[in-house]
């Protein structure tokens, strides 16, 4: 009886060696290990056994059990393992092929430069103030301190819509406007746009845009003004900037300046950026005139001020290296597209 | 400003490299535009002087020269040039040597000409003869003789075989320097050498005005002067000069001038420049012949009168018009012009000199009313001081007898009835460096001061100052602070930051518009920038009915162009320019916004006469894969980021911008915020875009006031939701709007949301009607709904569409 059963384990050994799917795996284990399976028959017919007999019969049949039984789920993880990889194989995509993406739309370089100068002011406490486009003679000119012969006056020079209303040629008049509303302490930009008759071309533009700083206070000097801009210009262009400050004119501040920075494309070496000086000319700036505070009817013993004004589309250029300001109001896709 | 160093280190000493000088000048307040030197691309270039003059053997054009460059022998240089003769010195280029150029006849090239020997038919040439402009040097500053032709260097100090840029003493360049309007002053070599004396420490030297030996007869004997508009002619001063030479000028002034950027012409205008330039006090020379009467009258014109200028032009006259008049009529524009007949001429023998002040403001009228504006009109516009004129004259006159040009008769005629005097002003350094957050000691500003010619007194804290009456920009105690500040120097004033209360922050306004650029930015669209101002036919081009307010333009008195005459009214037109500036380009598809002003002409901003500026805000998109409802979804998104309640879209059949069955009123709370819809075809042809365009244009000035951008927590649903899926059969004109409007109204409180999920139209529908096929959400945040109570609001809810609507429910 025993010999029958060892025969009957090898045989089935010999044949789970062959096994060569899932299914197989299956049915052979049904055949042996099944309710009516070829071991589980032989190990009822133990129970009309002697006790000496059915001992090493028993043994030798549930060892059998356990090895069948293990290398058939051994054979199965197989087989299961590999049907899994076939599937793997079969989704396997192209890495490579493009993202699928609806496109986030991309800001206009004017405006990304103006957000950005205007992130580093509000950093340092100052506010956004805003004014008209078409604007009061006496807003932009005669509160301004600008002589009834002032040449940027002229007809030729700015867009007039009656002899006493044209369209603002620098944000400067928000500084009126601003003095006129509030009282010292003022600490406010405004940007936004200008215009002035220039005919297009690559560095001329009839409107543009401009930010304008006003800083009013008791105590306020000109060496919080070289503070401010110094701090202004290393935030915008790199902390290793450096600023430089030539006396200059405007009629609206006394004493005036204009500001340079060290060349953020050379740092000052001097290349086709900065025309070899080392130097960009970035900004007019200046303690704001007495005739400009009283306008405000500010006590200009009390009272200082500074005040500074920029252009948005110069700095936009050098900053991004754009070569001809037309490009900013073209709006083809593909130029505005570059900066998102 | 143009400054030949040579020439300003005549007035001041300047002991330092020209890069030093002008970074010193710069910080003090005169900025550089350009140096230009003059030596640039110039090398093998020397004086040479012409022995012998022969025809060439082979070419009647040509003439074979022997010239002394300095060399053991003579060289022999073929030219084609004419205006030679033996005996003269040029400029020689020898063979190897390299000019600027251009070469006569040929364009101007970057790299320059290098010249080498070689047979000009058939005749050995080792180099060539210069004329002018082939060393480089501008036509306009071209000596007036030697315009066509060679170069004649006839001064004797010129020694043949001397480098060229050595002899002519151009070494050192001219530097042209940036005036700043507020100081007319800097516009003369005095004034730049007052700077720069000042910036430097030196001294400054006045050019000597004293003639040697005058003429016993009186300029007075031989002229009278009247002054009619003393309030327009602060000074009338003139000599008068006998045995006129007309000459050429001597070398050293002819380099000045045109180092300068002044064209040489003949001694006496070339003195009447050179003083102009050193003084900033423009001069005129009468020939005296023409002044009939012996008078001189200053005096506006009559209405109608005409005058021929020196340029041969007749010019019509106005009553404002200050003229310089003798005894029969007009000689000359004050401070503008002369008059033709009284040009000095080849036999002109007795000349007056003019050195006049004539008030600026009247110069610029006339000049603007004359359309005719010169150097001395220029500079009379920006003022000048009065008392410069008497000095002005005696150099001129100085000059003539240096010159050897006339003998200067003695005195002068000054007629200056009110002196100009200098403003002296107490300034108080405390307050000085209070403005610029320094300590300086009031000495020290003293200091700073005198070296500016100002005369000073110091008392404590009070510095009286008087500074020379040049200087007219200096009125309030600022400027005191500008002129400590510039001479203490900007670099050393020290770097703090202000200690002001801050009240950072943005407005409403501009918070809603940043919220809305993002949004938009989100969901796809490129934001453009575009002119605020338009053309007015844009209103055509978009079909804008006449008599709309978007065409009651705000308007430009000068506009550069009819393109850009008017203010904006809408941003669409801009808009459409943007998306057919890209669609010939080829973009396939594009989403673009634009939120900025427009500006209606009503009169509702400041004051009553600005017009009212509403921000606007236009999306666009066309492409492939766009509709009017992915327009619609985006426009919607954004709304709904703002917070806009009550969002509507209600269709719109007679907006000729529009596609008639795809346009839409955009409303909010019950008031119209704007249109959505496809463009009308008719308007995209009018931009060459041929695909479907769709666009919104919002009153965003409205969205700033409606919106609301708080959040506020609402609790997640405990409860789970039971859906309603059904579809059925309407009428095409059964709006999904109205539908779903009505099912928000029947179903209550319970429903929790509405969503359309298909709309279906052909078999087995019929034509002229669609199924369409929603997803109800009910709920109840207290409880869980019964299957039952939900499926009887859903009955009822079926039962009044079908009353309403005709709506048939389909099997699903």
């Amino acid at each position: 009886m025993i010999d029958n059963l060892k025969a009957m384990i090898d045989e089935a050994m010999h044949r789970l060696e062959s096994v060569a799917s899932l299914e197989d795996a299956e049915n052979l284990r049904v055949k042996i290990l099944g309710k009516k399976g070829e071991l589980t028959e032989m190990m009822k017919s133990m129970k009309d056994m002697a006790p000496e007999q059915r001992k090493e019969f028993g043994a030798v049949a549930n060892e059998a059990r356990t090895r069948i039984e293990k290398t058939i789920s051994d054979k199965m993880d197989y087989f299961r393992e590999l049907k899994k990889q076939a599937e793997f194989a079969a989704e396997t995509i192209d890495v490579t092929e493009p993202g699928i993406v609806t496109p986030l739309g991309a800001k206009h370089l004017i405006s990304i430069t103006i957000d950005e100068i205007s992130r580093v002011f509000m950093d340092m406490g100052f506010s956004v103030a805003e004014g008209p486009e078409v604007e009061t003679v006496f807003n932009n000119f005669d509160a301004l301190n600008a002589g009834p012969n002032h040449p940027a006056r002229d007809i030729t020079d700015t867009f007039y819509i009656t002899d006493d209303v044209l369209l603002r040629t620098q944000t400067s008049s928000v500084q009126v406007r601003t003095l006129l509303a509030k009282k010292p302490p003022i600490k406010v930009i405004a940007p936004g746009r200008c215009f002035r008759c220039d005919t297009p071309d690559a560095t001329h533009s009839p409107m543009f845009h401009q930010v304008e700083g006003l800083v009013v206070g008791e105590g306020i000097t000109m060496a919080d003004l070289k503070g401010v801009l110094d701090s202004f210009a290393k935030q915008m262009f790199g902390p290793d900037s450096r600023t430089k400050f030539r006396p200059h004119h405007f009629p609206f501040t006394e004493p005036s300046a204009e500001m340079d920075v060290s060349c953020f494309k050379c740092g000052g070496a001097g290349c086709n950026i900065c025309k070899g000086s080392g130097w960009i000319e970035i900004l007019g700036c200046g303690m704001v005139h007495p005739n400009v505070l009283k306008v405000g009817g500010i006590d200009t013993e009390k009272y200082t001020g500074f005040a500074f004004g920029m252009g948005v589309e110069r700095i936009a250029m050098l900053k991004y290296g754009v070569d001809d300001i037309r490009l900013l109001y073209e709006n083809d896709i593909r130029f505005i597209r570059q900066f998102k | 400003m143009l400054v030949p160093v040579k020439w300003l280190s005549e007035y001041t000493d300047i002991d330092m490299p020209v890069d030093q000088w002008v970074d010193g000048m710069v910080l003090s307040g005169t900025n550089l535009e350009t140096v230009e030197y003059f030596d640039k691309g110039i090398s093998g270039v020397v004086v040479g002087k012409i022995l012998k003059i022969d025809r060439h053997p082979n070419a009647d054009k040509l003439v074979v020269c022997s010239v002394d460059v300095g060399k053991d022998a003579p060289v022999q240089i073929v030219t084609g040039a004419s205006n030679m003769k033996e005996g003269d010195k040029v400029a020689v280029a020898l063979d190897g040597s390299h000019v600027p150029g251009p070469l006569h006849g040929k364009p101007k090239t970057e790299e320059g000409e290098t010249i080498t020997a070689g047979a000009l038919r058939g005749v050995e040439s080792y180099g060539m003869m210069c004329g002018c402009q082939e060393l480089g040097f501008a036509d306009k500053i071209v000596p007036v003789r030697d315009r066509d032709g060679l170069w004649i260097l006839d001064d004797e100090s010129f020694v043949p075989g001397t480098p060229i840029i050595e002899a002519l003493g151009m070494e050192l360049p001219a530097v042209d320097f940036e005036i700043t309007p507020n100081r007319p002053d800097c516009l003369s070599m005095l004034g730049i050498a007052r700077e720069s004396a000042a910036t430097f420490g030196k001294s400054l030297r006045y050019p000597e005005t004293e003639c040697r030996k005058v003429a016993p007869e009186k300029s007075g004997d031989y002229i009278k002067v009247e002054i009619r508009r003393p309030d327009l002619c602060k000074r009338y001063c003139c000599r008068v000069i006998k045995d006129i030479k007309i000459a050429q000028s001597p070398w050293w002034m002819q380099r000045c001038l045109m180092q300068a950027g002044m064209r040489p012409i003949n001694n006496i205008v070339d003195i009447t420049n050179f003083v102009m330039l050193e003084y900033g006090q423009p001069m005129h020379a009468f020939d005296i012949r023409t002044v009939r009467g012996g008078k001189i009258i200053v005096d506006t014109a009559k209405d109608g009168d005409k005058f021929t200028t020196l340029d041969g032009q007749e010019r019509e006259l106005s009553d404002s018009i200050l003229m310089i008049n003798d005894e029969e009529g007009p000689i000359a524009i004050a401070g503008i012009m002369g008059g033709l007949d009284s040009e000095i001429e080849g036999d002109t023998n007795m000349v007056l000199v003019e050195s006049a002040n004539f008030l600026g403001d009247s110069v610029r009228a006339s000049s603007k009313k004359l359309g005719l504006r010169t150097e001395a009109s220029g500079r009379f516009e920006k003022g000048i001081d009065p008392n410069l004129a008497k000095d002005a004259c005696d150099r001129f006159c100085y000059l003539v007898e240096l010159l050897g040009a006339g003998t200067v008769l003695s005195g002068d005629v000054d007629v200056y009835p009110n002196v100009e005097k200098a403003q002296t002003l107490k300034v108080r350094a405390s307050r000085i460096n209070h403005v610029l957050g320094v300590d300086i000691p009031a000495e020290q500003m003293a200091e700073y001061f005198r070296g500016l010619e100002m005369q000073v007194s110091l008392d404590g804290d009070i510095i009286t100052v008087t500074p020379p009456t040049v200087r007219q920009d200096l009125l309030i105690e600022e400027d005191y602070v500008e002129e400590v500040a510039r001479m203490y120097g900007y670099d050393k004033l020290p770097v703090t930051i202000p200690r002001t209360p801050d009240v950072a922050g943005i407005s409403r306004k501009q918070s809603v518009r940043n919220a809305a650029k993002d949004a938009l930015l989100g969901l796809g669209f490129s934001e453009f920038q575009t002119y605020s101002f338009v053309s007015p036919k844009t209103m055509d081009k978009v079909r804008v009915p006449e008599g709309s307010f978007r065409r009651q333009f705000v308007k430009l008195i000068n506009p550069l162009g009819e393109e850009t005459s008017v203010m904006r009214t809408m941003i669409l037109p801009n808009m459409l320019d943007v998306l057919a500036t890209n669609y010939s380009r080829k973009a396939e598809a594009v989403r673009g916004f634009e939120l900025g002003n427009t500006f209606i002409n009503n009169g509702k901003g400041d004051g009553g006469i600005l017009p009212e500026e509403k921000d606007a805000l236009c999306a666009a998109c066309y492409g492939p894969q766009e509709s009017f409802f992915t327009l619609k979804g985006a426009v919607c998104e954004m709304l709904a980021i703002l917070g806009i309640k009550d969002v509507e879209f209600s269709s719109v059949t007679d907006n000729a911008t529009f596609h008639p069955g795809r346009c839409a009123d955009i409303s909010a709370g019950g008031k119209v915020i704007g249109t959505i819809g496809e463009l009308n075809p008719a308007v995209t042809e009018n931009y060459d875009i041929q695909t479907r365009v769709y666009a919104c244009e919002l009153d965003f000035a409205s969205l700033e006031e409606m919106a609301d951008t708080t959040h506020r927590y609402t609790p997640l649903p405990k409860y789970p939701a039971m859906t309603r899926d059904f579809a059925m059969v309407v009428a095409e004109d059964v709006q999904v709007g109205r539908l779903m409007k009505a099912i928000r109204s029947h179903a209550g409180e319970l429903l929790e949301d509405v969503k359309l999920f298909d709309v279906y139209r052909g078999a087995p529908i019929l034509p002229g009607s669609k199924s369409v096929a929603f997803s109800l959400t009910y709920r109840s945040s207290e409880r869980t709904l019964k299957d039952a109570e939900v499926s009887e609001i859903n009955e009822k809810l079926l039962i009044a569409l079908k009353d309403e609507f005709n709506a048939i429910l389909r099997e699903m």
